[in-house]
């Protein structure tokens, strides 16, 4: 029977859907795809081939990746589960492995590095992870040792086999943190009692055997890693600001720990900086080095060395922000980067220095342009090569706090960039492109005050003129470039000559990152245009993103505005600014001392186009921006008719507003749902541009079924408190957000979240999981005001008393899904699509007529009449719906659906780790020319005719002459 | 005795309900009848409040009582009494200048074992223009709203018509006494994929071809004595011609 059912399905589908594949020449036309690692939290530059181009990178986004060092491209990239699970805690690197350790010390991967392959992985025994070192002996690294909260356990680099394991004395009292090896055949576990001593156990290599274990005391220490570091051949050195000194402890020989004051090295802590410590180990065979970074402010840093039991200062950087070792060959270095000059901060310079003396390198000096617009430098990670010459040389890859990747060279070449924030894409709007300069130059003509006939027509001749100019320059242009290869065309992109095209298919995307770094991205490209970084976002911000101006008033600049919002306090602070340079606008934004409650976008606007967005605060009060007095007036005037309403998830409370003249407000109505039994997860409304082409649907008999569009209707998604499979269930509410009607309530019953929604036209589409049937189900409602309008010239919430028909059906769908969105076309003509962002990471396009309430269990005549698909309980992937084909974009979480000036059209961005743009075109492109039409036939038949008129006339005219002659 | 003789008092008073007796159930109400009703209606008695003021603020006087009979299938009666002198007057103002009707009940929970006493959590409140409560002379539609638990959680309020007009309501006693359809729904259960109606639809389908086999066999199966006929009588015409063109040669 289920080979039937799908049989039956593939010949409908065949029947009636329209292919709306890619060719393979059109891969890459109209679509790009960028990929992103995310904040990167360990790097290493592949050093063990001279000529190696590679920089792996593990990142806070669980990514394991190695990037081309030469163009900052992927190589190869590994994508973890999210969340703890796939956590990357170490990345050890030797030779041609990288082993990391994941998700709290629960798996040892080994990866080669040369082609991203899986080498080998361990599943290691359950414990929290606390640290990992690789461990030589004789020269060779065969080893790593993983230390856990209760057991070290020893394991073979070559296939990840656990050599020995051991548990640690004393873990009950003793918090073990750190593991260190110097390649004489011993592991060292360094645990800590806090505030009272010190724990050394001394393993041995071959058997695990304990060889030693002391304890030392030391009440100050309460954290290894944060504070200690082994140096030279076995000197555990720990820094402590309390005491302001400096404590060593020789791991072989010494049971009580030396005391140096920092004072006696003519050092001071920078007041309330907590000083660290940073060795260097380049051969985890050998012993480390025995000179040391240490941090005694934000901007100081030291280079020691402990030479004969003493310590002595090689070298003492103030002003330096960070400062890194990196070893090529024999030789190790020190990087270190200053502010150049305190005149101009624009400019930091990074040096080497000899790590063995402190010597300054000569031509060494490397300059960091800081970004105006990024973040401070973060973390310097140093590639150091021999030359030819046998000198040092070397590159850094700068990280920033706004997570940017800069890849310099000598002496100072940006060799590339990688924003990284965007691979946190939180929000984002499509806006407009600007006019050209003529047509901007043209329009503006309507927008001046009129000074007299004559003037009017010299400025349009003059305008004329201008757009014949740019026309000339246009063809001229295209002239010269035809002659050229096509290769050699590049689009050169820039801020100053982004102008709108013909059909308003190029547009600015503006995108919000979770670090807080805003972009402003060519969407034909993939171009960043302008970055802004946002300094001081707290850290659980949400963000929301307003278009106040579109680009269509000129000479006013388009403006966007951002609402950032602290969770917890619900603080918010307005960054106003212009969409397609990213410059902050002139207009000072309102300071907001209360807590945002909720803020809305009215369609008034002010004498300048702006629209007015309202903000409610805490105590109920809204303050409208921009608040001038056109503004308040228009907002005395309409006030009986804004409403707003406001949800309490906490509560359960859905509440509705009205403004009164005097900007306060009036509760209208409450409806509250009880939280013992549910409770709210989301609530969609529906978007507020877009268009409705038909009011109805024709019937089969020809009647026509009108649709109940309600602009003011809320989708409201509750989950069950109770998640037994048997009781767990999903409420559905449709509620006016004007009145607070409940229009619908429905609850699916034996179903769990987590629940995507989308809400559009006349219907509402949800997507959850069956507990009952262990399967991802759709369901789709829509409503209908029946065959007759109430009334048909304008929709009042207010005035609609008889309740919408409801129509449900549901459907099995194959896959789970990350997310849903409806495309959106201008005129609304174009049938609709969902786009689905499925965890695989393909993007489907899933046409809505499949998902309709009215398709019929039993064919009839009418039915057929109105092309509905007979119903069929499995929605299935077609491979042709997936419009990313292999371009498949990672952890998808938000797809933005914009329309383009053809109605055929509709601009697709999925994001996630990835950025995905494409169009698509849900009934085909209908009002295009296709790319290969024959213009040679058609204008040649034409001619034909053309000509095949013109003789037939002349020989009938021939004719009747001689029949006149006859 | 003392709570069965309330009861049969409470049983009488409340078919005089629209007989003007409403304030004394009311206050009744709220102090001992929760508990003598729960025997005798098995559902519990809510006031319904309404509010109109000139400046739109808020103060909620009692408009009538709900009946919710409570159990597996709810169901709600209204009793109210009608508005005074002094009221439609306020009404006819409020309505003026466009101000708003509004209504509330208490939040309450249908359970079967929850319907003792209710106690004051919270109001669900909803609004009408009193213009248009005014022009459709106080008919209202009023639908209560439940959860899966039956608990309360919304009210809405619509008139028929539902618009305001700006007509005149001179006659008083169109004001007087609510003509109000009152409703209460639960949640509708959303349908799941109907996979066996779908399977026995199509088993019925497959059974019709099997009933009848001459149409599931196939176009080569069917004709297939005339096909190999025609083949034979092709390979047959074929081999006779070379002798008869031969022949034609011939002659």
């Amino acid at each position: 029977a289920m080979a039937k059912l799908i049989l039956l399905l593939l010949n409908w589908i065949f029947l009636c859907c329209n292919v709306a594949a890619v060719f393979e020449d059109q891969v890459g036309k109209f679509d790009w795809r960028q990929q992103y690692v995310g904040k990167v939290r360990f790097s290493h530059f592949d050093s063990h081939m001279q000529s190696s181009k590679k920089v792996l990178l593990a990142s806070e986004s669980n990514v394991f990746a190695a990037l081309n060092t030469r163009t900052g491209e992927l190589f190869w990239r590994h994508v973890d589960k999210t969340g703890p699970e796939g956590n990357i805690d170490a990345l050890l690197q030797h030779g041609q492995d990288a082993v990391l350790v994941i998700g709290n010390g629960h798996l040892l991967r080994s990866w080669d590095i040369g082609v991203g392959g899986m080498n080998w992985e361990m599943v290691l025994d359950p414990g929290s992870f606390r640290s990992a070192c690789l461990v030589g002996h004789q020269g060779a690294v065969k080893h790593l040792a993983v230390l856990k909260k209760t057991v070290i356990s020893l394991h073979y680099l070559s296939n990840g086999h656990q050599k020995w394991v051991e548990n640690l004395p004393e873990s009950e009292t003793v918090d073990f943190q750190a593991v260190y090896s110097g390649g004489n055949g011993e592991v060292y576990a360094l645990g800590v009692v806090p505030n009272s001593h010190l724990a050394i156990v001394v393993y041995s290599l071959e058997d695990g055997e304990i060889t030693k274990q002391v304890s030392v005391e030391a009440p100050w220490l309460s954290s290894i890693p944060a504070s200690c570091s082994v140096i030279s051949r076995g000197l555990l050195t720990c820094v402590d600001s309390t005491t302001m000194s400096l404590y060593t402890l020789d791991l072989h020989l010494q049971l009580e720990m030396t005391q140096i004051p920092l004072q006696t090295l003519g050092l001071d802590v920078d007041p309330g900086f907590r000083p660290s410590l940073v060795s260097h180990q380049p051969n985890p065979a050998h012993p480390p080095l025995s000179e040391f970074l240490l941090q005694l402010g934000p901007e100081h840093h030291l280079l020691l060395q402990h030479n004969d039991g003493q310590i002595v200062t090689l070298r003492d950087y103030k002003p330096a922000l960070l400062a890194s070792f990196a070893t090529a060959g024999e030789k190790t270095v020190v990087a270190v980067m200053a502010p150049k000059n305190k005149t101009t901060v624009m400019n930091d310079a990074i040096n080497l220095f000899s790590a063995e003396t402190g010597r300054r390198l000569l031509e060494t000096t490397l300059i960091f342009t800081v970004d105006p617009n990024g973040g401070k430098p973060e973390k310097l990670h140093v590639q150091a090569f021999l030359k030819k010459d046998d000198s040092v040389g070397y590159r850094v890859m700068v990280q920033t706090e706004d997570h940017t990747l800069t890849f310099i060279q000598q002496p100072g070449r940006v060799m590339w960039t990688r924003e990284e924030a965007l691979s946190d894409v939180v929000t984002m709007e499509m806006v407009d492109l600007p006019l050209t300069g003529a047509q901007a130059e043209l329009e503006g003509e309507f927008g001046k005050k009129a000074d007299g006939l004559m003037s009017m027509v010299m400025k349009r001749l003059s305008s004329q003129l201008i757009m014949l100019q740019a026309w000339i320059a246009h063809l001229w242009k295209l002239f010269y470039d035809a002659r050229k290869p096509r290769s050699q065309v590049k689009n050169d992109v820039s801020i100053e000559n982004l102008s709108r095209d013909e059909f308003n298919l190029q547009k600015m995307m503006v995108l919000v990152t979770a670090s807080g770094k805003l972009f402003g991205i060519d969407s034909k490209t993939g171009d960043i245009l302008w970055k802004h970084y946002l300094e001081n976002i707290p850290l659980n911000a949400a963000f929301k993103l307003m278009v106040q101006r579109t680009t269509a008033h000129f000479p006013h600049p388009p403006q966007c505005t951002l609402l950032i919002k602290d969770k917890d306090t619900g603080l918010a602070t307005l960054h106003v600014f212009n969409p397609i340079f990213g410059r902050r606008s002139q207009v000072t934004p309102p300071a907001l001392p209360q807590p945002i409650l909720q803020s809305l976008l009215l369609p008034l606007m002010d004498q300048d186009y702006a629209k007015v967005l309202l903000l409610v605060d805490d105590q109920y009060k809204v303050s409208a921006f921009p608040s001038t007095k056109n503004v308040l007036q228009q907002l005395q005037e309409t006030a009986s008719s804004i409403f707003f309403y406001l949800a309490d998830s906490g509560q359960g409370r859905l509440s509705g507003y009205r403004l009164r003249t005097d900007l306060s407000t009036e509760q209208v109505w409450e409806v509250v749902i009880p939280t013992e039994t549910q409770k709210i997860v989301s609530i969609k409304g529906k978007r507020s541009n877009e268009h409705v082409h038909s009011q109805g649907r024709v019937m089969g008999d020809r009647s026509v079924l009108y649709k109940y569009l309600n602009p003011n209707l809320l989708a409201v998604v509750t989950e069950s408190t109770d998640l037994h499979q048997e009781r767990s269930f999903i409420g559905i509410l449709l509620i006016d957000g004007v009145t607070g009607r409940i229009i619908h309530e429905a609850v699916q019953r034996k179903a769990r979240g987590p629940v995507h929604v989308v809400h559009s036209e006349n219907w509402v589409v949800y997507e959850y999981w069956s507990t009952k049937s262990r399967r991802n189900e759709f369901s789709v409602i829509e409503l209908y005001e029946g065959m007759d309008l109430y009334n048909s010239t304008v929709f009042s919430s207010l005035d609609r008393p008889h309740a919408p028909q409801v129509l449900q059906q549901s459907y099995i769908f194959p896959s789970s899904i990350s997310t849903m969105e409806a495309t959106l076309t201008e005129k609304g003509i174009t049938s609709r699509h969902l786009l689905v962002g499925l965890p695989s990471g393909g993007i489907l396009s899933l046409p809505k007529m499949f998902l309709d309430p009215r398709r019929p269990e039993v064919i009839s005549e009418q039915s057929r009449e109105e092309n509905l698909i007979p119903y069929a309980p499995e929605l299935i992937i077609r491979t042709e719906w997936f419009i990313n084909y292999n371009q498949t974009v990672s952890r998808v979480r938000g797809i933005y659906t914009a329309p383009s000036g053809l109605e055929s059209t509709c601009l697709v961005v999925a994001y996630g780790l990835d950025i995905y743009h494409t169009r698509v075109y849900p009934s085909k492109q209908f009002d295009v020319l296709k790319d290969d039409y024959d213009y040679m036939l058609i204008s040649s038949v034409l001619f034909a005719l053309f000509f095949a008129t013109m003789i037939s006339k002349r020989l009938a005219e021939v004719k009747l002459l001689n029949r006149a002659w006859r | 005795k003392m709570a069965r003789d309330l009861s049969f008092r409470v049983a009488v008073l409340f078919s005089f309900l629209f007989f003007g007796f409403i304030n004394f159930v009311c206050c009744n109400n709220e102090r001992r009848v929760g508990d003598a009703l729960e025997t005798d209606f098995s559902g519990l008695s809510v006031p319904l409040e309404h509010s109109f003021e000139l400046d739109d603020t808020a103060k909620f006087v009692v408009r009538g009582t709900l009946l919710l009979k409570t159990g597996r299938e709810p169901s709600v009666a209204l009793s109210q009494n009608p508005l005074s002198e002094e009221d439609r007057v306020k009404l006819k103002e409020v309505a003026e200048v466009d101000g708003l009707y509004r209504i509330r009940v208490p939040r309450v929970s249908l359970q079967a074992d929850r319907q003792t006493e209710w106690q004051v959590d919270g109001y669900l409140t909803a609004f009408v223009r009193a213009c248009a409560m005014v022009e459709s002379h106080l008919s209202d539609v009023i639908t209560l709203h439940t959860d899966v638990s039956g608990y309360l959680i919304g009210v809405s309020i619509v008139t028929i018509p539902g618009a305001c007009r700006g007509t005149k309501v001179e006659d008083e006693v169109d004001l007087e006494v609510f003509n109000t359809t009152l409703s209460i729904m639960a949640p509708v259960n959303a349908p799941g994929p109907e996979t066996s109606l779908f399977l026995e639809r199509m088993e019925q389908e497959t059974e019709k071809k099997g009933k009848n086999p001459q149409e599931q066999k196939s176009f080569f199966a069917k004709y297939w004595y005339l096909i190999l006929g025609g083949a034979i009588f092709l390979m047959v015409s074929n081999s006779a011609q070379p002798p008869a063109g031969g022949g034609r040669e011939q002659s």
